[in-house]
C-alpha cells in the first residue's frame, strides 16, 4: 500500500513513439491522493497516449510509470494489467457503454465478472450509482435510447462499480450538445468533492480551473508548464501557454458553459477567468 | 389434355413433397454441423491456432461444391466399424457433409468478420474494466457479433438448400431425383415443363421468405 504522502501517479521521463513518430517526449506528472489533476493543450498533443499509459493500454518505450503503488512499465502481457485497471477507472469521450446490455447490467457485468460481487449486491450497487449520477430511471434502458449527456453519466457510474481509487476522464464532454455538458461536468465536480482523485484531460477551461489543483499544459509531446489552476490559468509563465490560453478562452462568440452548471463550494473568485 | 398433365401432377404431389423433405433435411443438418465447426474454426482464428483456421477457410471456400460432395461420397465408406458395430453411413449423410464443409467455411469467416466490425473503442473499454481476454470475448464481443451475424448466416442457409439439389447427382432420392422420374414416367412434355416450373416454385417458397427476412434484418441492424 502507499503511504499516504507517496503519489497516486507518478511518471518519470515518459517516452512513447507510434513507430517513427514520437508522441511523448518526457512526460513527468504527478498525481497526489485526492487530487483532481487536468491536463489541458491542443489536440495531438499527447494527452489521450498519456491517460492510456497510465493503465497499460500503451506502452511507453521509455521511462517510468507508478500508479497507484504499481510499476506500469514492469507489466508485461495483458493479464499482468488486470489488477491495475480493476483500481482505475476510465471513461472515454465517445462513452463506449456496451450497447447489447441495459443500463444496470453495463453496471454490474464487469464487477460480478471481475470482482466477483454477488449478483444482488453488484445490482444494489449499481442502482445507488445511479441514483448518484441521477440516472437511476433509466436502469433498464439500452445505450441507443440515451442521449449523450446520459450516456457518459452511465459510463461514469461504470467506472465508480469498480470501486476505483482513481478515475481518468478523455474529454469526456467534447461529443456532447453543449446543453449536456453542465449535466456531466457536475457528476464530475461532486466526484472531486467527495476527494476521488482524477486525471482529466478537458477543452473546458473554467471547469478545469474550478476543480483542479494542478494543471497540466501540454504540447507537442511535451509538458510545457504545470503549476495551480491559479497560477496557469491567470499567470501562466510561458508564452506558448499564454497564446493557447488565450485562444481557448478570449475568443469572442465561444460557448459559454451552461447555466445548469452549478458547483458549489467554489469561492467566486475560481469562476471570474 | 391439360387436365390429365395437372391430374398427374397431382398424383405425383405427395412423393416431390416427401422429396423435398429429403433436401430439407439435408440442409438444416448441413447448416447445424456447418455452423457448430464453423463458430469452432472461427474461434481458432483468436487463438495460435489461427494459420490451421486460414488454411481451413481457405481449402473449403475456394472448392467447388459439386466436388465436395463427390469426394464425401465416393471417398467414404458407405459403413462405418465404431465401438464393435456397423453403422450404416448412407448417401445423404455423405451430402451432407459435403455441404457443411463449406458452410463451416463460411460460418468462420462470417464470425471472423463480425468480430472484426466491433469498433476498437469496445476492446478498449472492455479491458480497461480489467476483463481478461477470454472475458472481453464472452461478454462484450460475441454478443456483439451474434446480431451481425444473423443476416449473412440466414443468405448462407438460403444458398445451402439450393445446394442441396446437387444430391440428386448422387443418386440421394431427393425432390430433383423425384422429378426426374415423374418425368421419365408420364412421359410427356408439357408435364416435363410443369413439374420443373413446379420445382422452381417449391425452391422459391422456401428460399423466398429467408431472403426477405435477412433485408429486413439487415436494414434494422444497419442503424445500431
Ligand atoms: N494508435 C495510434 N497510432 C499512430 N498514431 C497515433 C495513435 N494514437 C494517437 N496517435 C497520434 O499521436 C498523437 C497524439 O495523439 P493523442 O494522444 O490522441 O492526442 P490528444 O489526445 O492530445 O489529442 C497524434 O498526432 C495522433 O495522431
Ligand atoms: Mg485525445
Amino acid at each position: 500500500m502507499p503511504s499516504t504522502d507517496t503519489p497516486l501517479v507518478r511518471l518519470r521521463d515518459v517516452h512513447l513513439a507510434f513507430g517513427a513518430t514520437p508522441v511523448l517526449k518526457g512526460i513527468d506528472l504527478t498525481v497526489g491522493k485526492g487530487q483532481a489533476v487536468s491536463i489541458i493543450g491542443p489536440s495531438g498533443s499527447g494527452k489521450s497516449t498519456i491517460l492510456r499509459c497510465l493503465t497499460g493500454l500503451l506502452k511507453p518505450q521509455r521511462g517510468e510509470l507508478t500508479v497507484a503503488g504499481t510499476a506500469v512499465h514492469q507489466l508485461h502481457g495483458e493479464a499482468a494489467h488486470r489488477p491495475l485497471r480493476q483500481r482505475v477507472g476510465f471513461v472515454f469521450q465517445q462513452y463506449n457503454l456496451f450497447p447489447h446490455l441495459s443500463v444496470l447490467d453495463n453496471l454490474t457485468v464487469a464487477p460480478r465478472k471481475v470482482l466477483g460481487l454477488p449478483a444482488r449486491e453488484a445490482r444494489e450497487q449499481a442502482l445507488a450509482l445511479l441514483a448518484k449520477v441521477r440516472m437511476q430511471h433509466k436502469a433498464a434502458a439500452f445505450p441507443g435510447e440515451l442521449s449523450g449527456g446520459q450516456q457518459q453519466r452511465v459510463a461514469i457510474a461504470r467506472a465508480l462499480a469498480m470501486r476505483p481509487e482513481l478515475i481518468l476522464f478523455d474529454e469526456v464532454t467534447s461529443a456532447l450538445d453543449p446543453e449536456m455538458v453542465g449535466e456531466v461536468l457536475n457528476v464530475i465536480g461532486e466526484l472531486t468533492e467527495e476527494g476521488m482523485t482524477c486525471v482529466l484531460v478537458t477543452h473546458e477551461m473554467r471547469f478545469a480551473e474550478g476543480i483542479s489543483d494542478q494543471v497540466y499544459f501540454t504540447e507537442h509531446g511535451v509538458i510545457v508548464e504545470h503549476g495551480s489552476a491559479e497560477q496557469l490559468f491567470n499567470h501562466p509563465g510561458e508564452a506558448r501557454t499564454q497564446a493557447f490560453l488565450q485562444h481557448a478562452l478570449g475568443q469572442p462568440g465561444r460557448r459559454r458553459i451552461p447555466d445548469t452548471y452549478v458547483l458549489r463550494n467554489l469561492s467566486p473568485y475560481h469562476l471570474s477567468v | 389434355m391439360a387436365n390429365d398433365t395437372l391430374a398427374a401432377l397431382v398424383e405425383w404431389a405427395p412423393a416431390l413433397l416427401v422429396g423435398l423433405g429429403q433436401n430439407v433435411l439435408i440442409s438444416l443438418t448441413a447448416i447445424a454441423a456447418g455452423s457448430a465447426a464453423g463458430l469452432f474454426i472461427g474461434a481458432l482464428n483468436f487463438s495460435p491456432l489461427r494459420p490451421l483456421a486460414r488454411l481451413w477457410v481457405q481449402v473449403f471456400r475456394n472448392a467447388p461444391w459439386l466436388v465436395l460432395i463427390y469426394f464425401t461420397t465416393y471417398v467414404f465408406p458407405f459403413e462405418v466399424h465404431l465401438f464393435g458395430r456397423y453403422l450404416a453411413f448412407p448417401d445423404w449423410l455423405k451430402v451432407t457433409l459435403g455441404l457443411a464443409l463449406p458452410a463451416s467455411a463460411n460460418v468462420a469467416e462470417i464470425l471472423r468478420g463480425a468480430v472484426g466490425s466491433i469498433p476498437a473503442t469496445q476492446w478498449e473499454a472492455a479491458r480497461s474494466m480489467a476483463f481478461s481476454r477470454a472475458q472481453v470475448f464472452t461478454q462484450v464481443i460475441l454478443p456483439q457479433c451474434f446480431t451481425r451475424m444473423l443476416p449473412p448466416w440466414m443468405n448462407l442457409y438460403a444458398i445451402i438448400t439450393m445446394g442441396t439439389a446437387l444430391a440428386s447427382l448422387v443418386g440421394v432420392h431427393d425432390v430433383i431425383d423425384t422429378a426426374q422420374i415423374a418425368s421419365n414416367t408420364v412421359n410427356r412434355i408439357p408435364f416435363t415443363v410443369l413439374i420443373y416450373f413446379s420445382l422452381l416454385a417449391l425452391f422459391f417458397a422456401w428460399c423466398f421468405p429467408i431472403s426477405r427476412l435477412t433485408q429486413r434484418l439487415e436494414r434494422r441492424y444497419a442503424f445500431h
